[in-house]
């Protein structure tokens, strides 16, 4: 990192003295700033502003009104309620504020669980087709499968395989293997849970996968050989020379792996249809369902505005412990 | 150097974590001008394609009268609704629209359709056309309807005629006491008493509101405000709950079901009997004979309690509405008034098998089958409209969901009791606002 960041540095003098050999009219005395940087940026400001800030301003603009189906057509004529979606929703003593907290504790579970074990999958992955051998590309593009396929897709598939009489999973498990005597639920109660996080995991390791297989890349094998030459072990070369220098891909990864899966909607959407079990109502098929299904847009941006706040706080929190780690060490 | 590369990777996780907030809708198709029409159909047949095949030839018969062009899209039901809000919100969409009938009230509500007052009315024929109840259930009471009907339907109990006669049963249950009773008598050696669409909130909803209407209960008091915990409700939420809990003649597999996979379980004879809306024109193109059935009057309670009404099926059905920010509103109700005529009603609801919306097209002797008959009987004499409340579709989404999760608790073996019902529809009515 240090190298990457004096380059560009030490380069630019060398260009100035470069430029100042050769003659150059008077008045160009001083460096003018180039405009041309800044008009060609403006097309990709626009869409972010139009893409991004403002439909997040519009959301949190309608936390405020009483936006119900009386509204919708003409947002002007909603009644401005202020912080009443807010209290009416986040209130833990009501239904609404149990269901939305069970909710988040539920979507906190699943995103730490699925996230960890997809981050563990991917670099088992990466550290096993590290080193090249015959059928490594066979390998690679077969594990980077479940990412390539459209999610509705695969999902669906997952929702056949997982229903309870004509389902692929039960036939093996009740009917092949004998393993179990009833046919369990997969799709509704307890289970539907741990059939979202064996969906969710399968969906996202390949991309761990591909992040750290890339990061792998970048680790020189003199390291590796130096280290095997002071005696390390597998898991001492793990340890002491692969983590450290996937640092920065890790740092990234893991963060945004955290965020999708926390927000992930078309997972439990196609798994379950609109309304999930209670086991696995992640908190985006809850606010889904409490601004789609029930027409109340103004508690369903409230609920989005707080997941929002939580978000920016985890990932602030996140980066700065991330941050003052690497300044210390 | 590090601080700026964190905050754009901080920035890169807001904007991530802001995608959430910022959902829309995407009716992008504008709004038909001049001589087009956009036309949303809800899937009345046994696929989208099946659909469009059978209502393309009837748009092209209207575009040779009149010289416009209707562009069909047909409309998964798992869509429409979220659909039609995207549709009012944005002002953007189609001209004209089918409907669910029980989300009239709700649509009204939002002020994006064209309103039938008796002038309107008079432009696709006259208010005396259509069936009254059919017409009652297209809009709130005492305001102009918002749509008009197109489809209607109830309620029927189809039962196995086979699986009857091998059980030694001779007539289908008029009493829900008798339906459990032979129930039992059916469900062995793998086969089932009853189907039922557990996991569908809409279907659940609709039993919902029979089952209260005969205990005397009602979901909305007369100022449109939930009473869905009333001991009528808890009752007879219960009771459709027991069929798979206590009387054990349902699938516990049914508490998943939401595809209508209860239809298949009884066309292939996995199930004896089935409450379904005009099921004939479903269960023919699962290669079930029509002989193989029955179809009866949903059952009664056999000793009503006060209050109780005789009441075994909501008016169903489908509506037809207008966008009111369509650009060719003439040509919009030319298209209604064509396809509430006589000759469209016969010939589209014979294919769907389910019954006209105007009186004048009655006579045609498909009308007159068994199926359809007892369809007709139905909306006729003990047929009632789900409360037309702007929150209607709440109530269906609400209660629906919570008879779901009990169908779960039933299946997964957990007690349905009196208490766990009420504190179900309780959670669900504090969720109205």
């Amino acid at each position: 990192m240090a190298t990457s960041t004096t380059a560009p540095g030490a380069a630019r003098p060398d260009r100035r003295d470069a430029r100042a050999g050769t003659p150059e009219p008077a008045r160009r005395r001083r460096p003018r700033r180039p405009l041309l940087p800044y008009l060609l940026l403006v097309p990709a400001i626009v869409l972010e502003l139009a893409v991004h800030v403002v439909p997040m301003a519009v959301g949190a603009w309608m936390s405020l009104l009483e936006l119900t189906q009386f509204h919708i057509r003409d947002w002007s004529t909603a009644p401005f309620i202020g912080l009443d979606n807010y209290r009416a929703t986040l209130d833990i003593h009501t239904a609404a504020g149990r269901e939305l907290l069970h909710s988040f504790w539920v979507t906190l579970a699943y995103t730490l669980l699925s996230v960890g074990l997809a981050w563990l999958l991917g670099m088992a992955g990466a550290v096993v087709l590290q080193r090249p051998f015959r059928g490594r590309a066979v390998l690679r593009a077969l594990f980077l499968t479940p990412y390539a396929l459209p999610v509705y897709t695969a999902v669906i598939t997952w929702s056949f395989l997982l229903q309870r009489d004509t389902g692929l999973v039960n036939h093996v498990l009740v009917d092949q293997l004998g393993l179990l005597d009833d046919r369990p639920f997969w799709l509704i109660g307890g289970n539907s849970f741990w059939s979202l996080l064996v969906v969710s995991v399968w969906r996202n390791w390949p991309f761990a996968f591909l992040c750290l297989m890339a990061g792998l890349q970048n680790v020189p094998d003199e390291l590796y050989e130096a280290s095997a030459i002071d005696g390390a072990g597998f898991w001492r070369r793990l340890r002491s020379v692969t983590l450290p220098l996937l640092r920065p891909v890790n740092l990234v990864l893991l963060l945004v792996l955290f965020l999708w899966t926390f927000n992930d909607f078309n997972t439990p959407y196609v798994l379950f249809g609109g309304s999930a079990p209670e086991q696995a109502d992640l908190i985006s098929i809850h606010i889904y369902r409490s601004s789609f299904k029930t027409w109340d847009f103004g508690s369903g941006s409230a609920m989005s505005v707080a997941l929002l706040l939580f978000l920016l706080v985890v990932s602030a929190g996140y980066l700065l412990i991330t941050n003052r780690r690497r300044d210390h060490a | 150097m590090s601080t700026r590369r964190h905050l754009g990777i901080l920035a890169a996780a807001v904007l991530a974590a802001a995608s959430l907030t910022a959902c829309g809708g995407s009716g992008d198709d504008a709004g038909g001008s001049g001589k087009t029409l956009t036309y949303w159909a809800s899937n009345q047949g046994a696929s989208l394609e099946a659909d469009k095949a059978i209502l393309q030839p009837e748009l092209d018969k209207f575009e040779k009268q009149t010289g416009i062009k209707v562009n069909l899209e047909v409309v998964p039901w798992s869509d429409l609704l979220n659909r039609l809000l995207a549709a009012a919100t944005s002002g953007q969409g189609p001209d004209v629209v089918n409907i669910g009938n029980t989300w009239s009230a709700s649509l009204q509500a939002t002020g994006a359709l064209v309103e039938f007052d008796d002038a309107t009315l008079q432009a696709v024929g006259g208010k005396d056309r259509f069936v009254p109840a059919a017409l009652a259930a297209a809009g709130a009471p005492g305001k102009p309807p918002a749509a008009v009907p197109l489809y209607s339907l109830a309620y029927a109990l189809y039962y196995n005629k086979k699986a009857f006669a091998d059980a030694g049963i001779t007539a289908p249950p008029t009493t829900w006491e008798q339906l459990a009773e032979y129930g039992r008598k059916l469900s062995t050696g793998g086969k089932w008493g009853l189907a039922i669409e557990g996991a569908n909130p809409s279907e659940n909803a609709h039993h919902a509101f029979t089952f209260s209407q005969q205990y005397g209960g009602e979901w909305f008091d007369s100022s449109g405000k939930p009473t869905f915990d009333t001991p009528q409700n808890v009752a007879a939420v219960k009771r459709y709950v027991d069929f798979m809990a206590t009387d054990k003649i349902t699938n516990p597999s049914n508490a998943e079901y939401a595809q209508n996979q209860s239809v298949s379980d009884f066309a292939n004879g996995k199930a004896a009997m089935l409450l379904w809306q005009a099921a004939g024109s479903n269960l023919k193109t699962q290669n079930m004979a029509a002989d193989a059935y029955g179809v009866a009057p949903v059952p009664f309670l056999a000793s009503p309690p006060p209050g109780g009404k005789k009441v075994n099926s909501m008016v169903a059905g489908i509506n037809m509405a207008i966008f009111k920010h369509t650009k060719n509103r003439d040509g919009a109700l030319s298209f209604v008034k064509f396809m509430t005529s006589d000759e469209e009603q016969t010939i589209l609801n014979k294919t769907y098998g389910s019954l006209p919306a105007v009186k004048t097209a009655g006579t045609d002797p498909a009308f007159s089958a068994p199926e359809q008959k007892v369809l007709q009987e139905t909306l006729s004499t003990t047929a009632a409209p789900l409360p037309q409340v702007p929150d209607e579709s709440t109530f269906e989404t609400l209660v629906g969901t919570a008879i779901k999760e009990l169908f779960a608790d039933a299946a997964s073996g957990r007690p349905v009791t009196e208490e766990s019902v009420k504190k179900k529809l309780s959670d669900a009515q504090q969720k109205m606002r």
